[in-house]
């Protein structure tokens, strides 16, 4: 137990250097902690699908609409429960920076293909019985401060002109991983509206979402409904959610590379600091060290002794690094929202922070060790300083 | 001034490993700071290069993308006839109006899928935007056939995309008959068709946009006014650098303020790591600046000739870090534009402005790291810091 005393006394030997040692590991495991968890953001689509829903885009690209009456077909395939449709609307509120997503729902029924989104009670009724009627994540409501009963005005870029809706309800996510952000409306209020100034583009929908009765057919029915409209001009894909969200995070995978190459550099960065640190520790104290050999100490008490000395440093700036994770990513997400509506704090980047931090504190002493270890009794006791 | 900087060189060279791992720490985050920037800079330079200052592009009002534009075929036809359009020889107007539509596609590498921009577009574009885009192998498709020619950056990156392969989407084959050069800008990121083949494929019988090359880029301001207060149009007229310009707001904001947040954790870090650095040496040499001291120097001097120290650290770092970044500018990446959806090949770019702006986030590390350890060393006693051995 001296052992530990005195690579305590040794690291406050220094205080004002291991106090700045401290901070700079903490400062590069917040960093660290940052980046995996813009990169766990891309994600969380992904990680909050369900397994028995299918989603029906397209083959030509998300950006075609695909026509209302497959609805029926689809339907009629062996193994699908329910059937929705969700169209991407894109309006922009008072600016574009105001981003956040708006969906036209096929109607009420949507709601139930989403039992993660808790809806206020009576809402969805109203929803149905408001022709312009919007249920609205409580996020969005909190952050332009929107009331229920309010009228939100829209302009639209893919269906243009001005759009007003009314709010007639909010949902919350049923856990922090869903999305509480989106503006649902009724699809209807496109259509209508599309039937009496542009007719050609009524009855189209963005997409189909389809509830099937078991997870573990989800190939096989995704391969019969686009088997439907095969040689069709409406020809599909279909995806589990899972593979269709993975479709987007694919997107950003140049963004996501060089977030984890940077994130590796992070950890570079501590590396240099902390070895800085434990190599002026070590040779500002290579005299001591011949000294401990003289008594009988060995080359592993002196390993000991500045391996210990350096995790004790690395772990302490881990511990404050990952302290100031959470105000810090609060601050960020709230920067970040129109880009991940969900900014997840997850335990694994805490797990990876710590093994980052404990890798820091081992590597960091393994060159001094070594000196220290190396260096010979006479020539160490006849430096000086 | 001669003595100072040799002074502080030679310090700098006598802990070479502290020195070079102070160096490299600043490096590394100097190189982190330029990349960022020139990452959202290439971007950027990749869109303003798609645009001319002399054409005038017409799209719907409202719409900031062409993929969501909607032009009819009465209102090209107004667009082109307009008296600011210019001409060519044979008297026709230097116009042409095109079809702007996404497919989803697979990359070569990977086989990741991406969606890819066709422009279904006139057999004269290269009147319009000739001084841009060439033709660099094969050559230009025919009219009323499923022909296209690609993008240098699609032909590279997209399976099927190459000259002599072919594609398919919209239920037909399409061949690739001629590669394209547009010199980095956003056309190389497209494969290009014929208008009314791209339609017909597609069954639209409305153009996404109008492009017109101008008599006189001076014309643009008059012909806006006058298109959008004409009753019969529903259209907007941007100038066409311009608009596609605007174009990669959503991925360079994104970009920059992951960026700039990384830039400034990682600027914290290596001040911590130039005040140990610094601190470190200011107590290893007690007895020196005791020394400076007795011989008359002043406590400015000193605090100057320390900060000094901790500034040409912070500037070899910069160096190594600029250095380092500049190869990034061979890097050519792609990635998809989140205000397009549509995949857009770019190059880390380095500007004048970039080298300023990393040398004085060096400096600023530099100053602020060597700060408080050049005060230390300035407030040191002359007999105390003598005896000190």
């Amino acid at each position: 137990m001296r052992v530990f005393k005195l690579i305590y006394k040794n690291a406050l030997r220094h205080k004002l250097r291991t106090a700045l040692t401290v901070l700079g590991i903490a400062v590069a495991i917040l960093a660290f902690g940052l980046l995996r968890t813009v990169i766990a953001a891309w994600y969380a689509g992904v990680n909050q699908s369900a397994p028995d829903r299918l989603i029906t885009r397209s083959r030509i690209s998300i950006t075609f609409t695909l026509p209302v009456a497959q609805k029926q077909k689809i339907e009629r395939i062996p193994g699908v429960e329910a059937v929705g449709h969700g169209t991407w609307f894109g309006g922009i509120y008072q600016d574009p920076k105001n981003f956040f997503a708006q969906f036209a729902f096929e109607d009420t029924s949507m709601f139930r293909l989403y039992p993660e989104f808790i809806v206020d009670e009576g809402a969805i009724d109203k929803l149905a019985n408001t022709r312009n009627g919007a249920i609205v994540g409580v996020e969005t409501m909190a952050r332009f401060g929107w009331q229920v009963g309010q009228k939100i005005p829209f302009t639209g870029t893919i269906y243009p002109g001005t759009w007003d809706f009314e709010i007639v309800g909010t949902y919350r996510g049923r856990d922090e991983t869903i999305d509480d952000s989106q503006f649902i409306f009724n699809w209807q209020y496109i259509e209508q509206r599309m039937l009496q100034e542009w007719p050609e583009r009524a009855g189209q929908v963005g997409w189909y979402v389809i509830k099937i009765d078991d997870p573990a057919r989800a190939a096989a029915i995704s391969q019969a409904v686009d088997a439907e409209f095969d040689n069709s001009p409406d020809e599909t894909v279909t995806e589990t959610e899972a593979q269709f969200q993975q479709s987007f995070v694919a997107m950003a995978g140049t963004i996501i590379f060089s977030l984890q190459v940077i994130s590796v550099l992070v950890i570079g960065i501590i590396l240099l600091v902390a070895a800085n640190t434990m190599a002026m520790t070590a040779r500002e104290r290579i005299s001591e060290y011949a000294v401990l050999k003289t008594l009988g100490f060995s080359g592993g008490h002196i390993l000991g002794l500045i391996g210990g000395e350096s995790l004790m440093i690395a772990l302490m700036g881990g511990v404050v690094g990952m302290l100031l994770m959470f105000p810090v990513l609060n601050g960020v997400a709230v920067a970040l929202r129109s880009w991940f509506p969900v900014f997840p704090i997850e335990a694994r980047t805490f797990q990876l922070a710590g093994l980052a931090a404990f890798g820091v504190g081992v590597l960091a002493a393994v060159f001094p060790a070594w000196r220290a270890i190396h260096v010979s009794i006479v020539n160490g006791l006849r430096r000086i300083g | 001034m001669g003595l100072f900087l040799s002074y502080t060189w030679r310090n700098l060279t006598t802990r070479k490993l502290t020195t070079a791992l102070t160096v490299l720490g600043m490096g590394l985050v100097v190189f982190v700071f330029a990349a960022v920037l020139m990452l959202g800079h290439g971007l950027q330079e990749t869109l303003v290069a798609t645009g001319s200052t002399d054409n005038a592009i017409f799209v719907r009002d409202g719409a900031n993308t062409e993929t969501i534009s909607l032009v009819m075929r009465s209102d090209a036809q107004i667009a082109k006839t307009q008296s600011e359009v210019a001409v060519n020889a044979e008297g026709k107007p230097i116009a042409v109006n095109e079809i702007v539509v996404l497919i989803n596609t697979t990359k070569r590498e990977g086989g990741d899928a991406a969606n890819v921009i066709i422009r279904g577009t006139n057999d004269n574009v290269f009147e319009l935007r000739g001084e841009l885009v060439r033709l660099t192998a094969g050559r230009m498709f025919t009219p009323g056939t499923s022909e296209v020619i690609a993008g240098s950056a699609v032909a590279k990156n997209f399976t099927g995309c190459g000259l002599g392969e072919s594609v398919s989407f919209a239920g037909r084959e399409w061949t690739v008959v001629g590669t394209f050069d547009a010199g980095g800008a956003g056309f190389d990121s497209e494969l290009w068709g014929d208008v009314d083949q791209v339609q017909q494929a597609f069954r639209r019988n409305i153009y996404s946009s109008v492009t017109v090359r101008l008599r006189d880029p001076a014309l643009f301001e008059q012909l806006k006014q006058k298109m959008e207060s004409d009753p019969r149009m529903t259209v907007d007229v941007h100038q066409e650098k311009e608009y596609y310009a605007k174009q990669s707001q959503a991925t360079t904001t994104f970009i920059t303020v992951v960026g700039q947040v990384v830039s400034f954790i990682f600027g914290l870090g290596a001040i911590v790591g130039a005040m140990i650095t610094m601190y470190a040496a200011v107590a290893n040499r007690t007895i020196e600046i005791g020394t400076l001291r007795a011989l008359g120097f002043s406590r400015g001097r000193i605090l100057f000739v320390f900060l000094l120290e901790s500034i040409w650290i912070a500037l070899l770092g910069g160096a190594v870090g600029l250095v380092a970044a500049s190869f990034m500018s061979l890097v050519q990446v792609s990635t998809t534009n989140w205000d397009t959806f549509s995949e857009l090949a770019f190059s880390f770019a380095l500007s004048p402005q970039i080298v300023v702006s990393s040398l004085i986030f060096a400096l600023v590390m530099g100053l602020v790291g060597g700060f408080l350890p050049a005060v230390r060393a300035s407030r040191a006693k002359i007999i105390e810091s003598l005896r000190a051995a």
